[in-house]
């Protein structure tokens, strides 16, 4: 096959994390053209919600920012944020496809993502920050994070007053110096033909205020791993300060497999990251606060990946200890949170007391999977992940359609960069047959 | 093919939930997850261990592995049963639920006994339009303490224009307890005779007075196509429809302790919270174990028949020590057991412990 006939075809590829953008790049570096589309504001995914990942506690956003870029700077690949397909049908070897775009109440071409019209908004300060978790405010008009891609503010339509009542003094349109904001943008539907498609939805995360015995959502103290990742980040709402509640924790808990391995949550699978991304945080906390009590709870430490045995140990040197026991319970004691668990390998019940209770919630497919998979007639297991061949893993069962990720089961870092390079490989394959 | 309480039981892997779940792994010498590991062997067990498990069924609801631990203890009890290696007691409890019904032997002629002061007549169940059954419960026919309560409840649905009737002496204990005994036999016959008789009279929905009654009605009978409350779901109703009127107030701190088969196993937080927060005057207040944590008082899996050793710290002294701390006036609760073991050490340290329907009484 040769260059000229691949750079005929185009590909879409649907979601914007570290998987797609790993396919989406690959695509494009062989002449295709690549439109990708992302559901939020800004390409990134969860790698870009990280602080660092392991084992080699690089930069999360270091690592990635380069590659969003290079997406958004590609001459081969068309960027739609705040977009999703809509409709699908087969047309021949490929697909036609009907993607929804909502608007963004700002010109892409004239924002220079200046900031002064967040600063002017009267819902500055108000509304929960999605990529913080809602750990943190914003305004009505915002820069998702600071390393956004595309680098161009946007209205969020619920929170706004002039979009959701109508009536508003408009402040951040007087603050505009280019008068980038436009009000009067309307959802668009742009229908397109594809010769396929690369599925990269990725994932949520276990909702643990159904673990009630641990009290998420509940109990001062308590959060996920996901929010404590933002805790940690210089990105984050503290500022990469271990500040909760006004003060630093001396006393973390880390409790593994919250809704992972656990039939009581329907999901009998292994997560595949928290073991890791535990003994991550434990690194971090070491490192940040140097008197820290620091207690990782786990079954089995799953440290099956290249040099993660290593960090395991590492974590372990750093002054971690590890307790082979899942805690029962968390409830409030006089001196902080009580954390009821057995210490099996010394076979006491022990009652830790702790300052903060971070819980390692597993990974779940994304919830509007579902409705995707629909549209494309791809099956799906028995956790709703989507399924593939065994033999070429990022194969689902309709033709012409690829997937990586998370969206087909949980992954690490590294083996969605690696299941993104397979999507791309097959993808190529199947339209390069002629 | 393995059987598969044996298949099920071999798939524990051995986290250490339940232990950190249980309210007597820790303080006493039995260890859930250790008992469940030896039956995976089936290693020796020393006999009076299984005997400390009060059926709370923490360890059950929150295994990762649905090894159901607490039914793991029921198997192992069933083998010591079958060998009469069983606390005195016990052998007792059994023997008299056998022949008279009942887990006391109290004669089975007085199981009414409760109803002969009230000023309204009770019919039987058999002789109302609605078939709707008030099941009594054993220690709540019998016991002195407990006998109060079905009175009180009778009186409260009355009130609030709820036609219902009872099985009298024909009512048999509910078998709740004996399960987890381990005696599955006696349990069989106990369900037959309820059975025959919720068939033979129509009945078309139970309101249960004990928490462990509902249960063993709700769960373990079967699907008769009966509806089964508790008791404080039908009087948040009457209250919430404006058919139950609250006359008095009750200017008391209330602090509310989750009886674990009302709460815990079968998800009724809130009816008796809503009651108590329906009452004028009445200041709410919490455990620092409420609804899903709620400590076990140590009154189920047959603890109420004999008695472990008393070296350990009671739950029940835990609970009244912590009302106490929090400047309760008193604890309410909705189960007959839980009142019958808070109020043993509560009423040592001068704390006063009552059973919703006692509140009620004085309010309505």
């Amino acid at each position: 096959m040769g260059e000229r006939y691949l750079q005929e075809k185009h590909v879409l590829v649907v979601g914007g994390g570290i998987g797609g953008i790993t396919a989406a790049l690959e695509l494009a570096s062989c002449g295709v053209r690549v439109t990708m589309l992302e559901g939020g504001p800004s390409i990134g995914g969860r790698m870009i919600q990280l602080d660092k990942t392991f084992p080699t506690l690089d930069c999360s956003s270091c690592t990635l920012t380069p590659k969003m870029v290079e997406v958004a700077l590609h001459p081969r690949i068309e960027l739609m944020t705040l977009a999703k397909p809509m409709g699908i049908e087969r047309n021949g070897k490929g697909f036609s496809v009907s993607i929804q775009k909502r608007p963004r109440f700002v010109d892409m071409k004239k924002c220079t993502a200046c900031g002064a019209c967040s600063g002017a908004c009267v819902m500055k300060g108000r509304l929960s920050d999605e990529f913080n978790l809602r750990l943190s405010k914003r305004a009505a008009i915002y820069i998702p994070f600071p390393q956004a891609v595309p680098q161009k503010y946007l209205v969020d339509g619920d929170g706004c007053l002039f979009v959701s009542r109508g009536k508003c003094k408009k402040a951040c349109v007087e603050a505009c110096e280019t008068r980038a904001i436009n009000f009067d943008e309307k959802e668009e539907i742009i229908e397109s033909y594809y010769d396929a498609i690369v599925l990269a939805p990725g994932f949520d995360l276990y909702d643990a205020t159904e673990k009630r015995e641990y009290g998420y959502g509940s109990l001062e103290g308590v959060m996920t791993g996901i929010e404590f990742e933002r805790i940690c980040s210089v990105t984050g709402p503290t500022g990469g300060e271990m500040v909760i509640n006004g003060k630093t924790p001396k006393r973390f808990y880390f409790i593994q497999c919250v809704g992972s391995r656990d039939r009581q949550t329907g999901a009998r699978f292994c997560s595949r990251v928290c073991c890791m991304y535990t003994a991550k945080h434990a690194t971090i906390v070491r490192d940040r606060v140097k008197d820290a009590e620091i207690y990782v709870s786990y079954i089995d430490v799953r440290a099956y990946g290249k040099n993660y045995e290593e960090f395991y140990k590492s974590t372990q040197e750093g002054g971690t200890y590890y307790i082979r026991g899942i805690p029962g319970d968390i409830t409030q004691g006089e001196k902080g949170l009580l954390v009821r668990v057995e210490d099996m390998l010394s076979g006491e019940l022990r009652e830790i007391e702790a300052d903060l209770v971070v819980l390692a919630t597993g990974v779940r497919p994304r919830k509007d999977t579902a409705e995707l998979c629909n549209l494309l007639k791809v099956d799906r297991d028995e956790y709703g992940f989507i399924r593939t061949d065994s033999i070429a893993p990022s194969r689902t069962s309709t033709k012409g359609v690829f997937v990586c990720g998370m969206a087909s089961g949980p992954k690490d870092v590294p083996d969605t960069v690696a299941s993104g390079g397979e999507a791309a490989s097959r993808c190529l394959e199947y339209i390069g047959e002629q | 093919m393995l059987e598969q309480t044996v298949s099920r039981v071999l798939t524990c892997i051995q986290c250490g939930k339940c232990t950190g779940s249980c309210p007597e792994s820790g303080k006493t010498p039995f260890n859930i997850r250790m008992l469940v590991r030896k039956q995976q062997f089936q290693s020796a067990i020393d006999e009076a261990i299984p005997w400390y498990c009060t059926s709370c069924g923490a360890c059950t609801l929150r295994c990762p592995r649905d090894v159901k631990p607490s039914e793991v203890i029921i198997d192992i009890r069933s083998l010591l049963v079958e060998d009469g290696q069983i606390p005195l007691a016990v052998q007792k409890a059994l023997e008299n639920t056998f022949t008279q019904k009942n887990p006391w032997g109290r004669s089975r002629a007085k199981r009414a006994a409760w109803t002969e002061n009230l000023d309204f007549e009770i019919r039987h169940v058999s002789e109302t339009a609605e078939k709707r059954l008030l099941f009594v419960c054993c220690i709540q026919a019998y016991d002195p303490r407990c006998m109060v309560i079905p009175a009180n409840v009778a009186r409260i649905l009355n009130q609030g224009g709820v036609e219902f009737g009872i099985l009298g002496e024909e009512e048999a204990c509910c078998g709740n307890e004996i399960r987890r005994i381990g005696e599955a036999g006696l349990v069989e016959e106990l369900q037959e005779e309820n059975k025959g008789n919720l068939q033979e009279y129509g009945v078309k929905e139970i309101i249960a007075l004990s928490p462990h009654c509902m249960n063993a009605l709700k769960k373990e009978y079967g699907d008769m196509g009966i509806k089964v409350s508790h008791y404080t779901e039908v009087v948040w109703d009457l209250i919430n429809s404006g058919a139950l009127a609250i006359s008095k107030p009750f200017e008391k701190k209330v602090i509310y302790h989750d009886p674990c088969f009302l709460g815990k196993q079968n998800g009724i937080f809130d009816a008796p919270r809503n009651i108590l927060g329906a009452i004028p005057g009445v200041t709410p207040l919490e455990f620092s174990r409420a609804r899903e944590t709620s400590l076990c008082c140590e009154g189920g899996g047959g603890r109420m028949f004999f008695e472990v050793e008393t070296i350990y710290q009671r739950n029940a002294e835990v609970r009244v020590l912590e009302a106490i701390a929090k400047g309760a006036d008193l604890i309410a609760t909705a189960c007959p057991f839980c009142v019958m073991t808070l109020e043993d050490p509560a009423t040592e340290k001068g704390q006063v412990v009552r059973e919703l329907s006692e509140i009620l009484m004085e309010v309505l």
